[in-house]
């Protein structure tokens, strides 16, 4: 009997796509985000509310993940922006080869921002890198503030949380302070935005926050570029 | 008619969509099938996999997850051997390492809270056992 140390990722091959992506988003000073929650937590109408907010000009596309239906695309696309629909067809997260795949016939070069809405899972997409800069996780009033206990794992692996439906807090049994305690238990250095789509409360710091990645996101690129 | 296992870790697998871990599973099986071709003359009897506190897997449906996908296949004999890696937090004071439990970051050495995450995110191939 032979014994061979392997010592690689099991989803390697995810994970070279993954990293392949990352890094021609960082030669083109493109910021990708990957927007993870349970089914309903409001991703698609925070992304409705954000591309209502952006500059008519604004170089952003969205692409978005459902098992089924095209409805996401459909409800984002009215804001003029590049939406692309990924039916997973089963499938409960979404892959760096589906990524791949879908910017095919985008141009890259075109684009400051990639959002990418995953599939409505608190659990699995958390094990697929998509090559983005920042994971996003929403919580939403209506969970359950012992969530981020239950799903550590994109609780810890996520840079921001957004705590979304915050309009909802007078109608529901929902510590916001223990949820945001709890979700800092597992990472202690989270930031956390309180959002409501509804009211658009919180939804100047989630722009400012995407605005301050998007700088960074850039400045990367500078430094990049700059002569040896 | 396929598979459909069903988890209660994979929301999806309770709508009847194959649960997460068994995608995990047939990755695996494709690195232990990648390993083979490697041995012409062997057999892999063993394939062992780190999987952390924090990868978001869960081991019993891992385990049989690939036991499903392996029975009544050249593969069968393949035993899977997981190791759950806890998780381990680095003081950046006094750089004292120790198993963070209740998710308490707090460093029992020196009281600090600032500490980093250096173990438990595993969802590591770590070895194989060819029978050559
Ligand atoms: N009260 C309130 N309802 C909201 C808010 N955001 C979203 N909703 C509602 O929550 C429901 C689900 O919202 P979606 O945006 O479709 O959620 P999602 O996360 O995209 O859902 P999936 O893509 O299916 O996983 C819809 O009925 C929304 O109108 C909010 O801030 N406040
Ligand atoms: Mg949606
Ligand atoms: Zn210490």
């Amino acid at each position: 009997m032979n014994r061979i140390e392997v010592e690689k990722k099991v989803l390697n091959e995810n994970q070279v796509l993954a990293e392949q992506l990352r890094e021609r988003y960082r030669q083109l000073g493109v910021l990708c985000i990957n927007l993870i929650s349970a089914p309903g937590s409001g991703k698609t109408a925070l992304l409705e509310r954000t591309l209502q907010r952006m500059d008519k000009g604004s170089r952003v596309a969205v692409l978005t993940g459902d098992l089924q239906t095209e409805n996401d695309a459909k409800r984002l696309a009215k804001f003029g922006f590049p939406v692309k629909q990924i039916t997973t067809g089963g499938t409960c997260h979404l892959d760096a080869r589906m990524i791949g795949k879908h910017l095919a016939d985008w141009k890259l070069e075109d684009l400051d921002l990639l959002i990418v809405e995953n599939v409505g899972n608190l659990v699995c997409p958390s094990s697929y890198d998509l090559g983005e800069d920042a994971k996003i996780v929403l919580l939403s009033t209506s969970e359950g503030e012992d969530k981020p206990l239950k799903y550590p794992s994109i609780f810890f692996k996520a840079e921001l949380m957004l705590l979304t439906k915050i309009d909802l807090l007078p109608y529901v049994p929902f510590n916001a302070d223990v949820a945001r305690e709890n979700a800092r238990r597992v990472h202690p250095q989270l930031e956390i935005i309180d959002v409501s789509s509804t009211t658009g409360e919180g939804l100047d710091r989630w722009m400012e926050w995407l605005r301050a990645r998007q700088e960074r996101a850039k400045a990367k690129l500078h430094t990049a570029t700059a002569p040896h | 008619m396929a598979v459909v296992l069903r988890s209660r870790h994979c929301p999806f697998a309770d709508n009847g969509f194959p649960m997460h871990e068994l995608g995990i599973a047939a990755s695996i099986l494709e690195s232990v099938q990648a390993e083979a071709l490697r041995h012409p003359a062997g057999r892999i009897t063993k394939v062992g996999v780190k999987i952390g506190e924090l990868s978001g897997v869960d081991r019993d449906a891992l385990q049989f997850g690939f036991e499903v996908l392996v029975k009544d296949t050249e593969w069968e004999p393949v035993v899977l051997d997981l190791e759950y890696i806890p998780r381990v937090q680095r003081c950046s004071k006094c750089a004292h390492e120790f198993r963070m439990t209740e998710f308490d970051p707090q460093c029992p050495q020196c009281g600090e809270f600032l500490t980093d995450c250096i173990g438990g995110e595993e969802l590591d191939i770590a070895y194989m056992e060819v029978d050559e």
